[in-house]
């Protein structure tokens, strides 16, 4: 099994302080979020976290987070800019809830308000796909300076069995989906989608959980490097430049 | 939902067969039939159980903007197949041709009422309005062109969510939409979101729920997942009238349900109070 979430804030992190709760309904097992330190570096860390046994994914509602997640991410964001900290997401779910719960909750809005705050974060912020990146679920704290992707995560607009399910009508198409979604780390890179691809050992990080850590920490650490001295109004206009950038289209009469 | 329907014919797999095409329109709702013309007149609602019709994008311009005050923009802007995507090339060719829109957003300057404003609408007829590239980049344009000229934004929303034959990029529209408006919004400039059936997915999940003001029109569908998606991961019967304008309204997720008839009069108050 790949390391998740709180794995790699216990490998990678010197200090972790966990903080819980969005202020209003309740707080969100599947996105932790604290007071960190890496390389000697304080920063606030935040992400989803899945679980590993059965009981712990289903506290953790298997990294599915719900509004209260999304909140207390920009609630403990907020913070992290209030004291100067720059922020590490921690991308690892297989999309936001969907539930009856979620959508009273407006889980919608919960993410668009984090899309929309992220771009005017006054503090660095260096993301990681570390796992699974569902959809508007991973992207509701994607929005940052630096996109890291590990070299066998995937970042989709939806599951491929989900895309199976509506263009070929059936789940088992799942694979062919995929392909055609491309979704990996290459293609993501290609699409400049993300800013990095972070090297796993050789089977995979699953293999070597340790050497994994190392990776994504030496990843994680130069890319803070990078842009905590960066003068926040010229961070803030390159982050919006690299979103502004995305995507493909024809302009041409025909 | 009226408790008594008016009785309408029964049999309506017959009924279909006789209607000429295009000249009457069963309501999805009560099921009553109604004339072209008439439903033309009420703004394409029903007059029997007030079901609103999904308007083209078109017909709800020439029911918002002033009579020839609508600049378009980016008119020839559309999608590519920018992952090689199964027949998604044919596909944005043949709803090109059905619709006769170059993409499933139409943007532009109007007036209303004589307020100026930058409006987006969204046409459902388009690959269900689904937000890919183009419609993001539209959307984008038209939030960025609407900031630099101090103007207010209204967007009238209906889509499926996320274009999926175009993948990441398609999620991305999100970031980048919302990154538009996060700017207009330092501006201090309004934004009015209109919600209609049916407002889902990424799009909810980015401009649709960001509005200063989010108006809805009557029983329209609004969430962020899709019903069955719901039931199937919690395996629990949904509420009666989830997910649409009135739950969201009960709910206090928007600020107001807005009969079409009334829309225009409304939206032009509230941008005359707004950006005086
Ligand atoms: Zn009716």
């Amino acid at each position: 099994m790949r390391p998740m979430m709180l794995d790699y804030v216990a490998s990678c992190f010197e200090e972790f302080i966990e903080l819980h709760g969005d202020r209003h309904i309740g707080d969100d097992a599947a996105m932790p979020a604290g007071l960190a330190r890496i390389a000697g570096q304080r920063c606030v860390v935040i992400g989803h976290e899945k679980g590993r046994e059965t009981r712990e994914k289903l506290r953790r509602n298997f990294g599915s987070a719900n509004p209260e997640g999304y909140r207390k991410a920009l609630r403990v964001m907020r913070m992290a800019e209030k004291f100067g900290l720059p922020v590490v997401t921690i991308i690892d779910t297989p999309g936001a809830y969907p539930g009856i719960g979620a959508e009273e909750r407006n889980i919608a809005e919960a993410i668009a308000f984090n899309l929309r705050e992220m771009m005017l974060l006054r503090t660095p912020v260096v993301a990681a796909v570390i796992g699974e990146g569902g959809s508007g679920g991973a992207l509701g704290i994607g929005v940052a300076d630096r996109v890291l992707m590990m070299e066998n995560a995937y970042y989709s607009v939806i599951s491929p069995e989900g895309c199976a399910a509506i263009l070929w009508k059936d789940r088992k198409h799942a694979q062919e989906a995929a392909e055609a979604m491309k979704l990996d780390a290459n293609n993501l890179n290609r699409l400049e989608v993300i800013d990095e691809i972070v090297p796993e050992p050789k089977n995979g990080a699953h293999s070597d959980p340790a050497v994994a850590a190392d990776l994504l920490k030496a990843a994680i650490v130069r890319n803070l490097k990078d842009i905590v001295n960066v003068p926040i109004d010229e961070l803030l206009e390159r982050r919006y430049a690299k979103f502004r950038r995305m995507g493909q289209f024809d302009e041409t009469e025909s | 939902m009226a408790i008594f329907k008016k009785p309408t014919f029964r049999g309506s797999g017959d009924k279909k067969r006789d209607m000429p095409e295009g000249l009457w329109q069963k309501c999805p709702d009560c099921g009553e039939v109604i004339h072209e013309l008439e439903l033309k007149k009420n703004l394409r609602t029903c007059s029997n159980c007030n079901h609103h019709f999904t308007l083209s994008a078109q017909e709800r311009i020439d029911g918002l903007a002033d009579p020839g005050s609508f600049e378009e923009l980016d008119r020839t802007l559309t999608s590519i197949d920018a992952l090689g995507f199964k027949t998604y090339t044919e596909k944005i060719e043949k709803y090109r041709k059905a619709t006769g829109l170059n993409e499933a957003v139409v943007t532009g300057r109007m007036r209303i009422i004589g307020h100026s404003a930058m409006l987006c609408v969204m046409d459902f007829r388009f690959l269900g309005a689904s937000m890919g590239s183009a419609v993001g980049e539209k959307i984008t344009r038209a939030i960025e062109t609407a900031t630099s000229e101090k103007s207010a934004v209204v967007i009238v929303s209906a889509s499926g969510g996320a274009r999926m034959h175009e993948g990441i990029l398609s999620l991305m529209q999100m970031a980048k939409t919302s990154g538009a408006l996060a700017l207009h919004g330092q501006a201090k400039l309004p934004f009015i979101s209109v919600l209609t059936h049916p407002t889902t997915g990424g799009v909810t999940a980015s401009f649709a729920t960001l509005g200063d003001i989010i108006l809805a029109e009557p029983g329209c569908m609004i969430g962020f997942a899709g019903p069955r998606v719901i039931k199937e991961t919690t395996h629990q019967e949904l509420p009666e009238g989830f997910q649409t304008a009135e739950f969201m309204h009960e709910h206090g997720l928007i600020d107001m349900i807005v009969e079409r008839r009334d829309l225009r009069d409304r939206l032009a108050a509230l941008l005359g109070y707004l950006l005086p």
